[in-house]
């Protein structure tokens, strides 16, 4: 993460209707996911595998006392597994009322956008892009895509469906 | 929760301490206690009930209990004999009562023509009242208001007793001991009043400044003057239960309508009732509020932020009498869990840290390794005192028996005596709870089933009053409760044949009498030839049993033909933390519960055999047990690990058939503390909770019935072994 993106990320957004993103790459592409829903960010730790999960669910990890689920977010929008490393980062989400992991590469960056800044996803019409984008960001010259996480889960997924 | 709402629950929950007060004074008259005390609770339990309830204009209850209040004082005056009868009635009314009340909870009906019958019969236990009265004329709608004294106390009188009356002259200071004694005045005042034309004033002379007023004190004298057929002795007799305990003077000033008696000092004017007890009371009230708030107050933890914890200080006249269990607070169970949950944590966290000790090249001996080890020690403690605060006696599930066993034995005609021991062993709130449901069940079964009926006991030369016994006692860190009956034991004979009748056996197997005995356990066995109303609708003993075992608990019979059977249900003391195997399994760290293991086994190369499709057995003593590679069955492999090259374990499922668990290795046992899968994540097929161990890795807890179970569906061939293996 660069002080220079934020910077430019601030300067082009209206301070009246910013909302702050924390966004994150998975190889090549970049995401992000509203801060208010991501409590910490934690280095990756060897997490215990789950029977009969699906294989985007990496395991549980302990986060202080509690179960946390990892989820292999390459995996999940449909590129390939992550082989995650120590520099890998768990992003912990908030969703609903469960908490998280988020395994992606890296945490690249937090902007701070308004709402005019959000495209509608393009309609490229792959599965992925319909369940988890919400919308793209263009900044310079990248474009950053908006995660919802309501269907992150396998549950949710079979309740979406 | 609003706060009228919070009022109205902790009525409930001293509703429930009533009743249970109530059956237990009963009962204990019913055993032949004398000790005006005992009458005293009762009548009290029910005079509360009846007060609450009153402030929630819960009419039906109101009016049910005041009946019984009013043939309950009959008995405490000593105008009815405690005969069994009357005690028998008196249960019924004690749990149409109960009824009542969880009909005002749960806002539901309650069947009023069975009220009405009962409280027809306990009207018409009043002796004053003649035969054949009808019983409409009662003053149903006697409606209990906070002033203890109003207008229909009075409404008892006979106007046409006038005839003959003698005008009576009462002086009556009641001492502080007779409050203490939670004698009430009003009760006394209305009693009197009963006699006939009463007029009653209060003389509050003797009141000091409230600075000076000691809330129990006894300050007022009332006057009252009474126009009464009875004689003198009558009216002695209403005091009859506080004498010593206040000053009474009786004149009787003559035929006539003069009021007030000459010889008796006391101002007439404030005899004209124009004193205004009722304000009088209020204020008084209201004053002895303040002052408890402030002590409770003082007493409370400084924040308060939403007023959940509220000392039991409730401010409870009637109760005057010391509870022998000393103070006590409610706190809102989830502050209990946050606490247990952190409590958890620590000891996590102080197991990872003394792992660590070794890694950072310090010797034993070094103080961070005793300062450690001394923190373990404390973390232990900590963790034992906070699982003791939801630990509860089982009396709470032991008081709702007497009543069960009265049913029973009502619906069965047999005659039972039903005996509690140990009923202070302490237990998690939760485990009670959910042994409720298999212990009424035992309890049926062993009323239905255990006891022969009466001619059946008088033949075999035993008392015609069979005798359930009940008891709970601690041992070795678990609780046992024994459900035992002296009945006729089980009919092994017969067990055989059913199970055999119903194919859960071969008619001819050779069975030991415990297999027989434990064949009631089978899923779909039920011992009566009909099905009662009682006990079994088809689910009988393997119900009992997998709740039993849904709480990590195990279920034995004991039985001896002739003199009975004995259930013994064993529990863990907590549902927080589990005693546990902790192995590997296809690289995994797996918990393996250690109620469900038998015993742990090195397989031989001999021993293993492969049957068809991949499935394997292990011979155990001569025995062909399936064997169920754990690691393959979680799909953490997809080939049949080695069997020689680790370790199987011995475990037998809810249906009580043995298998046989391959894992890679054992690591050891220890008690781990049992965290939510579902919280974060969702169910996971196979596993029963997760754990965190001591290098702070989460390990998963194995749900053996559901791995035996989805091996079973894997492997069709097995099925008929599996059958002859149970």
């Amino acid at each position: 993460m660069t002080a220079e993106h934020v910077n430019q990320g601030r300067r082009k957004t209206d301070p009246q209707r910013a909302r702050e993103l924390i966004a994150f790459r998975i190889g090549a592409q970049e995401f992000c996911v509203d801060i208010m829903s991501v409590p910490e960010i934690r280095g990756w730790t060897p997490a215990t595998a789950l029977p009969q999960s699906p294989s985007f669910v990496r395991g549980v990890v302990n986060l202080r006392g509690a179960v946390l689920p990892i989820v292999d977010l390459s995996a999940r929008l449909g590129f390939s597994p992550t082989d995650p490393t120590a520099r890998h980062v768990i992003i912990v989400a908030q969703i609903g009322n469960q908490s998280v992991g988020l395994l992606v590469d890296a945490v690249s960056d937090i902007l701070s956008v308004t709402d005019n800044l959000l495209q509608p996803t393009p309609d490229v019409a792959s599965e992925m892009a319909k369940i988890f984008v919400k919308g793209v960001i263009a900044i310079e010259s990248r474009m950053i895509s908006l995660i919802a996480l309501d269907h992150v889960l396998p549950g949710a997924e079979r309740e979406a469906a | 929760m609003d706060a009228m709402a919070e009022i109205r629950q902790t009525f409930f929950q001293e509703c429930d301490e009533q009743l249970a007060e109530l059956e237990m004074g009963l009962l204990a008259i019913d055993d032949g206690d004398r000790d005006p005390e005992t009458v005293n609770a009762v009548f009290r339990a029910v005079h509360s009930i009846k007060g609450g309830a009153g402030a929630f204009g819960l009419d039906d209850l109101v009016s049910f209990a005041h009946v019984f209040e009013t043939a309950l004082d009959h008995l405490r005056a000593g105008r009815l004999a405690p005969a069994p009868e009357l005690l028998k009635t008196m249960l019924r009314a004690a749990d149409a009562l109960a009824d009542l009340v969880s009909a005002a909870r749960d806002e539901s009906g309650v069947e009023p023509s069975r009220i009405a019958a009962l409280a027809a019969e306990l009207r018409a236990l009043d002796p004053a009242r003649p035969a054949g009265e009808g019983v409409a004329d009662e003053d149903d709608s006697f409606a209990f208001s906070p002033v203890p004294m109003d207008e229909s106390m009075f409404d008892d009188l006979d106007p046409d007793a006038a005839a003959r009356e003698t005008e009576f002259a009462i002086r009556f200071r009641p001492h502080r001991d007779l409050y203490a004694k939670a004698n009430e005045t009003a009760l006394l005042l209305r009693e009197l009043a009963g006699l006939g034309e009463m007029s009653v004033t209060c003389d509050r002379s003797g009141l000091p400044l409230l600075s000076e007023l000691d809330p129990e004190g006894g300050y007022l004298t009332w006057i009252i003057s009474l126009r009464t057929g009875a004689g003198e002795g009558a009216i002695r007799d209403v005091f009859e239960f506080v004498d010593g305990d206040c000053d009474l003077d009786i004149a009787a000033s003559g035929e006539g309508l003069g009021r007030g008696g000459d010889d008796l000092a006391f101002n007439d004017e404030d005899s004209r009732g124009d004193l205004d007890i009722a304000a009088l009371i209020g204020q008084m009230q209201a004053s002895v509020e303040a002052e408890l708030a402030r002590v409770a107050e003082t007493q409370t933890a400084p924040a308060r932020p939403d007023g959940e914890p509220r000392l039991d200080l409730a401010a409870k006249p009637d109760h005057a009498k010391p509870e022998q269990g000393g103070a006590s607070i409610r706190v809102d169970l989830d502050r209990v869990d946050r606490l247990i949950n952190l409590v958890g944590e620590l000891v996590i966290n102080q197991a990872m840290l003394a792992q660590q000790v070794p890694e950072a090249g310090l010797s034993r001996a070094n103080g961070v390794a005793t300062g450690l080890s001394e923190l373990e020690q404390l973390t232990r403690e900590i963790q034992d005192s906070v699982m003791a605060i939801r630990a509860q006696p089982v009396k709470s599930v032991f008081q709702r028996m007497p009543r069960l066993v009265r049913e029973v034995a009502a619906l069965t005609g047999k005659s039972v005596r039903l005996v509690t021991e140990g009923e202070h062993t302490e237990v998690d709130k939760t485990v009670i709870e959910r042994i409720a449901d298999p212990l009424t069940h035992m309890i049926r079964n062993a009323i239905d089933h255990g006891l022969e009926r009466p001619e059946a006991r008088v033949a075999a030369g035993k008392p015609e009053e069979g005798v359930v016994r009940l008891l709970a006692l601690h041992r070795s860190g678990r609780i046992v409760i024994e459900v035992s009956d002296d009945g006729a034991g089980i009919d092994r004979a017969r067990v055989k044949a059913l199970a055999a009748g119903k194919g859960l056996i071969a008619a001819d197997a050779p069975l030991s009498d415990e297999e027989v005995d434990n064949l009631i356990f089978l899923p779909g066995f039920s011992t009566a030839s009909t099905v009662s109303d009682i006990s079994g609708r088809g689910v009988g003993m393997d119900v009992v049993r997998r709740s039993i075992q849904a709480l990590g608990g195990r279920i034995s019979i004991q039985s001896r033909p002739g003199q009975g059977s004995t259930f013994i249900l064993s529990l863990p003391l907590t549902l927080a933390v589990l005693d546990g195997m902790v192995v590997t399994a296809g690289g995994q760290t797996l918990v393996v519960p250690l109620t469900a293991i038998i015993e742990t086994l090195q397989p031989k190369i001999a021993d293993v055999h492969g049957f068809g499709g991949g499935a394997r057995v292990i011979a155990i003593r001569e025995e062909f047990t399936p064997l169920i590679d754990v690691g393959r069955e979680l799909g953490y492999r997809d080939d049949d690990a080695d069997a020689v090259a680790g370790v199987s374990i011995l475990v037998e499922s809810e249906s009580g058939a043995r298998f046989a668990l391959l894992v890679d290795a054992i690591l050891g046992q220890r008690q781990v503390v049992i965290k939510s899968l579902e919280a974060n994540y969702q169910h996971v097929p196979g596993i029963a909770a997760a754990t965190i161990l001591g290098d702070g890795r989460v390990a998963l807890i194995l749900d053996v019935d559901v791995v035996v179970a989805s091996s079973r569906a894997d492997v069709q061939s097995l099925d008929h072994l599996l059958a002859t293996a149970g």
